[in-house]
């Protein structure tokens, strides 16, 4: 009840269009119920006393009630999908709003697709209740209760005896809807599972090729698809079986109304009028209780997307503006950590008591292994996650005391997934800062080498990227995203294993960009190459989450740690090689 | 597409304009292959639509008799009650009928979607990579379910309540004309009227559906998009143009929703005024029959007429969603058979052998390739992998080192010359049996759902616990796997439960050695990995590539350094051969490439000082191979000398 309440909070600032649905379905459900007793006058009154002269009131009346009941029916109709479609469109707004603001780590947790059903299927659902059935359902209450006075108005005892099914209906149409909506749960989740069965099947069909896994995933979907054969086939047979069933309910109560009524219209108690007005208010009210069945398993079923919808909304962002929080001033670029300590779970600390003091215009480059809390250690920067404990300070403001929107936008991160959006070119490379100029992105196209190939295009900026345009590779991708980092022309940026997939050349290319970039920034760089490496102000190794090796590369050198370890493991081959080269042209050279 | 880069990943049929005026009906009319199978289901369900339309029309009649006797002086109760029972009989066996008639048709209809989606999959099976290349995942998925339920709407629920109307509307006229042929006509003058509405409104309708349906997908694409970015969305701030962004589509969404609302709201009470009309005119008219003392009219005729009017008018307010069904059908097959008619491009030869376990001896003649045959990638290719030998393939992004592993998969059958493994033709023999030698190990790891331990059993689904432990320790994943929640029970789920690309690299190597096969394919990650990560993969490689053939596409020093040969690969043909130290003594591509590729800082390599290898392993935590750690220390010796 309390979702219900709150869905009918959505409906409220439209409660006029409700009420105005409401009355036109008053109106209707009277002319309705005119039509019958026209039918009932012009048999009785016409036809039996041979009134002929009214036989033409009588059918333009009928006429009439129809022309003004359309009316009504065009207005209620409209109304009631304007208030339905704008209470919805409310709804997703605010949903869309919400997830925006929803933290790093709600969307850890949270699968995409199931998300989507949300906004998406269980929206839907509330819409249909809140356009249609719910006045619907207020509608058929009226409707039943109308004909129901109606018909005892006109023969109680017919009434009550055409009613003996009505029971039965009921208590069928309640069994049906009990036993119906675990079967339609089980048709979702099975559906759900075979989508995700064939997606895997699609975009791992290398694999599945390159392994001979055909037979083994065709049973694999074979299964899942009988599987949903299956519950399908019961599922429709339930549902033919109570469709046959309360179908001939219905006729059963006609069929008693001729029986009795016959019988008393041949001992002169009831009119045939009467007779044939009964005929149709009774199927009119059988619908009605059928209808109402529907409707309010559908309302049990909006109950339900309610609920789901409702739990995003209540869902609070962890992270969030503090009451009163101030734009960060214009970032000079000064980092402190102070014994900060994370944990995603609030209990098993992924970085433990960090320490780390970052001059404006410092590189500091950041090594460890994979759990060794790299990445998590720089998601902290933009508060992308708030710390466990300790504070993290930008230019001395603690970051949790300023608007995250100011903070973020002084920030420039390239992740490591890249993730770009069906837009343009422009659009992506302008993600950050929509109004930046032509020549901006340009320039900023430029620094992540990614120029020429943008201007070898035939629309230029203007390719449309992604799932409904052209595809890139994932060295395109990623200098796209990095162009879109540099664009923010942030003082602090944060390149997260940013050249992974770029080709050695292009790399080496943007890695000078970077070098010039970096000069006058603060950067916090997870690199894999010895050049970034060696090049960075500061390297910090992490290991179990705290920093473990602190200093130059000559530094760390001749510390003899972990670092050096690496150094040599990794590293060295890359300059062993340079000195092979060099001996090797001086060979070349002596003969 | 002109350009050098993947295509857009869908065609005419995925635009989301398609016109309606472009639908083509013939693959519509194909579906009947699906249909086919079922027959005699099919007619059953017919006769019985048919038989339940019929029975349908006869209710109205005997109302309209019990009116008539009952009016009657000389009537019995007997009468009566043969009469309602006969009415509650014929109701009685409508209802069987109909149950029985909704089960074969909703049983056919499943049976006919379970058949498209298997004949779709498994077909899928067999188209190569050119297809995945060409369309894109979610097109191909949205056609094996969306696609293939659009038409099995029209199937089994549309066509046969089409049918029904029509037999329907077709009994009406009939039984009407019969009764009383006079005031059946006056009652068919409202059908023009009918017409006019359903003429004016029809396209429209159908066009705004259409519309509503575009919008609601743009709102879906707009959603999917921001749920997937929003750790780039919030990175960015974007946060408040966005919301602007879907509120406009939100909003034109809004509008499509409304228009089509207004025209059904115009629609249906239209319909139903006309019918009314109908409805009057048949109590007008059959009035002023029996004012003339027309004895062929009475109140039950009349009362039959009205059921029958307003039953008339019921099929046809369906028509116009019918008519939706079909449109949607008509595309949807089209999308459907076009991945139907689309031929695998490698197939198995009549007689192909089975290949049986090879030695490893690959040989690549005078191979020549081309995705597009007028365009090849591949001239000429001679390449040669004696068994147990590690070949390295190196050169510059698109030179066509992939295609040569494309080749040897045969995802891709050669344009001339041949493919030989152990002396066969690659197509000579069959594609599964070839397969099952190889062992592939991509760039981008494919996980599947499921759990850690599945996913290594992939590789050999006979293999026991005790063999997928084994292949993930040595290849170095068991430390990291028994580090998970429920260590090889840990689900491997949508975002990778935060394994790192390191690691599902590692998880693919164990894959790849349970799978133990002769010939190896990998395909290295150019840089995606930590230092860390780098050095356990280093390790895992060696337990990899030992003891069976291998070709690496190389990004490696110590690969390169290691392999038995090296090809040198530039614009698709073979430039220069050898060792790593023959080739870089030629001092020509491969030695550009290589100083490219592993150039260093070049100042002062000197100052590294000799470091204690025993700490440093014992650090790492890691038993380094001993080959390694001779050789680091052997490196480090050299460099300290110099």
């Amino acid at each position: 009840m309390k979702t219900l309440k709150r869905l009918l909070a959505f409906a409220l600032p439209y409660w006029k269009a409700y009420a105005g649905a409401l009355i036109m379905v008053l109106g209707v459900t009277g002319l309705q119920l005119m039509q019958p007793m026209l039918a009932r006058w012009i048999v009785d009154g016409i036809y039996a006393n041979h009134q002929w002269s009214l036989l033409l009131w009588g059918s333009l009346a009928m006429t009439g009630t129809a022309a003004a009941s359309a009316v009504f029916g065009y207005l209620q109709r409209y109304w009631m999908s304007w208030a339905g479609q704008k209470v919805i469109y409310d709804i997703r707004n605010r949903l869309y709003q919400h997830l925006q603001q929803l933290s790093f780590s709600f969307y850890d947790k949270a699968q995409t697709g199931q998300l989507m059903s949300r906004v998406t299927a269980d929206v839907e659902q509330t819409r249909m209740f809140l356009s249609n059935q719910m006045i619907q359902i207020v509608a058929a209450g009226v409707r039943f209760l109308a004909t129901f006075c109606l018909m005892l108005s006109l023969d109680w005892r017919l009434t009550l005896v055409a009613m003996i099914p009505v029971p039965v209906l009921v208590w069928r149409a309640e069994i049906y809807a009990m036993v119906i909506r675990p079967m339609f749960w089980s048709i979702q989740q099975q559906l759900a599972v075979l989508t995700a069965t064939l997606q895997e099947n699609v975009t791992g069909q290398r694999v599945v090729k390159a392994f001979a896994r055909k037979d083994f995933e065709i049973k694999k979907f074979e299964r899942d698809n009988l599987d949903l054969m299956e519950k399908n086939v019961n599922t429709l047979r339930a549902s033919a079986f109570n469709d046959s069933l309360m179908t001939l309910l219905t006729e059963s109560s006609l069929a008693i109304i001729l029986l009795w009524g016959g019988r008393e219209v041949m001992r002169g108690a009831l009119t045939v009028g009467t007779l044939v007005a009964f005929n149709t208010l009774i199927v009119q009210m059988l619908q009605q209780v059928r209808m109402l069945g529907m409707w309010i398993s559908g309302a049990t079923r909006t109950i339900a997307a309610g609920d789901r919808i409702f739990e995003i909304l209540d869902t609070k962002a962890e992270v969030s503006d503090k009451p009163g929080a101030k734009p960060i001033p214009k970032i000079q670029g000064r980092v402190t950590f102070e014994n900060v300590s994370f944990a995603y779970d609030g209990e098993h600390m992924v970085l433990e008591d960090i320490n780390l003091d970052v001059k404006p215009g410092e590189t500091i480059a950041i090594l460890g292994g994979t759990g060794s809390g790299k990445s998590t250690l720089i998601n902290l920067i933009p508060r992308f996650y708030d710390v466990t404990k300790g504070r993290i300070l930008i230019d001395g403001h603690d970051i949790r005391d300023v608007t995250l929107d100011s903070l973020r936008r002084q920030i420039g991160v390239v992740t490591q997934e890249t993730f770009l959006f069906s837009a343009s070119l422009r659009d992506n490379i302008a993600y950050g800062k929509p109004e930046a100029s032509d020549a901006e992105i340009r320039r900023a196209a430029e620094a992540a080498h990614i120029d020429e190939f943008i201007d070898s295009l035939p629309d230029g900026y203007n390719t449309i990227i992604g799932e409904r345009g052209v595809g890139l590779s994932g060295g395109q991708k990623q200098r796209v995203a990095i162009a879109r980092a540099l664009l923010m022309d942030a003082r602090i940026l944060i390149l997260d294993e940013s050249t992974s997939s770029v080709d050695v050349e292009t790399e080496m290319k943007i890695q000078e960009a970077f070098n010039k970039l970096l000069a006058d920034r603060t950067a916090f760089i997870i690199a894999q190459r010895l050049s970034t490496v060696r090049n960075a102000d500061r390297i910090i190794v992490l290991d179990k989450g705290r920093i473990v090796e602190e200093g130059t590369h000559e530094e760390l050198l001749a510390r003899g740690g972990i670092y050096t370890a690496i150094y040599n493991l990794q590293f060295k081959g890359q300059e062993e090689n340079e000195l092979r080269n060099e001996s090797a042209t001086a060979e070349g050279g002596e003969k | 597409m002109g350009f050098h880069m993947h295509g857009p990943g869908g065609g005419r049929l995925d635009m989301d304009d398609i016109s309606f005026k472009d639908v083509n009906f013939k693959h519509l009319g194909r579906t009947k292959e699906f249909l086919l199978p079922f027959w005699w289901q099919l007619s059953l369900a017919m006769v019985l639509v048919v038989a339940i339309a019929a029975l349908g029309l006869e209710g109205p009649v005997i109302i309209g008799k019990v009116v008539d006797l009952i009016q009657l002086s000389d009537t019995t109760n007997q009468q009566l009650y043969s009469l309602v029972a006969l009415y509650f009989g014929v109701q009685v066996l409508i209802a069987v009928l109909r149950y029985a008639q909704t089960y074969i048709m909703s049983w056919t209809g499943q049976k006919i979607l379970y058949s498209m989606r298997k004949k779709l999959f498994v077909h899928l099976q067999d188209l190569g990579l050119d297809f995945y290349d060409k369309l894109q995942a979610g097109r191909i998925m949205s056609r094996v379910t969306n696609d293939v339920e659009a038409i099995n709407q029209l199937l089994s629920g549309g066509s046969l309540s089409l049918l029904s109307d029509v037999v329907t509307i077709f009994g009406i006229i009939t039984v009407m004309l019969r009764m009383n042929s006079r005031l059946a006509l006056v009652t068919f003058i409202t059908v023009p009227l009918l017409f006019l509405t359903i003429y004016s409104l029809q396209g429209k309708m159908t066009r705004a559906y259409h519309k509503t349906r575009r919008r609601l997908a743009d709102i879906t694409a707009n959603l999917q998009e921001s749920i997937s970015g929003m750790r780039i969305i919030q990175a960015f701030s974007r946060e408040d143009l966005n919301a602007e962004r879907f509120s406009n589509t939100n909003e034109q969404n809004f509008r499509a929703q409304m228009e089509a609302a207004r025209l059904r709201a115009i629609f249906f009470p239209l319909v139903d005024v006309i019918g009314t009309l109908g409805v009057a005119l048949v109590y007008y008219y059959g009035g002023i029959r029996m004012s003339l003392g027309d004895t062929l009219v009475s109140v039950g005729t009349i009362t039959v007429f009205v059921n029958y009017t307003n039953r008339f008018f019921w099929p046809v307010r369906n028509l116009v969603e019918v008519w939706d069904l079909i449109l949607q059908a008509a595309v949807s097959s089209e999308r459907v058979f076009e991945i139907l008619d689309t031929k695998p491009n490698v197939v198995d030869k009549p007689g192909a052998i089975d290949l049986g376990r090879v030695q490893g001896h690959v040989e690549f003649k005078n191979v020549t390739f081309g995705y597009d045959p007028s365009l090849p990638v591949l001239h000429n290719v001679n390449i040669e992998a004696k068994p147990d030998e590690t070949i390295a393939l190196v050169g510059p992004t698109g030179a066509g080192k992939s295609s040569i592993i494309n080749l040897l998969c045969r995802f891709y059958d050669v344009q001339s010359g041949q493919i030989l493994v152990d002396g066969h033709d690659i197509r000579d023999v069959t594609i599964q049996s070839l397969r099952q030698n190889l062992g592939i190990v991509l760039q981008d790891t494919v996980l599947f759902s499921g759990t850690i331990r599945e996913n290594i059993r992939y590789g050999r689904l006979d293999a026991t616990d005790e063999e997928v432990e084994e292949a993930a320790k040595i290849v170095g994943a068991h430390e990291f796997i028994m580090r998970q929640p429920e260590g090889y029970d840990t689900q491997v789920r949508e975002r990778g439960s935060r394994l790192s690309v390191g690691q599902r690299q590692l998880l693919a190597f164990a894959r790849a050695l349970l799978a133990n096969p002769r010939i190896l394919i990998l395909d290295e990650a150019t840089s995606s990995v930590d230092a860390y990560t780098e050095l356990q993969i280093q390790r895992a490689l060696e337990k990899l590539l030992k003891g069976r053939t291998s070709i690496v596409i190389a990004h490696r020093l110590s690969t390169i350094r290691n392999a038995d040969r090296i090809y040198v690969i530039d614009h698709g043909t073979v430039k220069e051969v050898g060792t790593h130290e023959e080739l870089i003594a030629q001092n020509g591509l491969y030695k550009s490439l290589y100083e490219k590729q592993f150039a260093g800082e070049p100042e002062d390599y000197k100052a590294a000082p000799v470091v204690d290898m025993t700490e440093a392993k014992a650090r790492l935590g890691g038993h380094s191979q001993p080959g390694t750690g001779v050789r680091v220390a052997m490196e480090n010796s050299n460099s300290a000398d110099h």
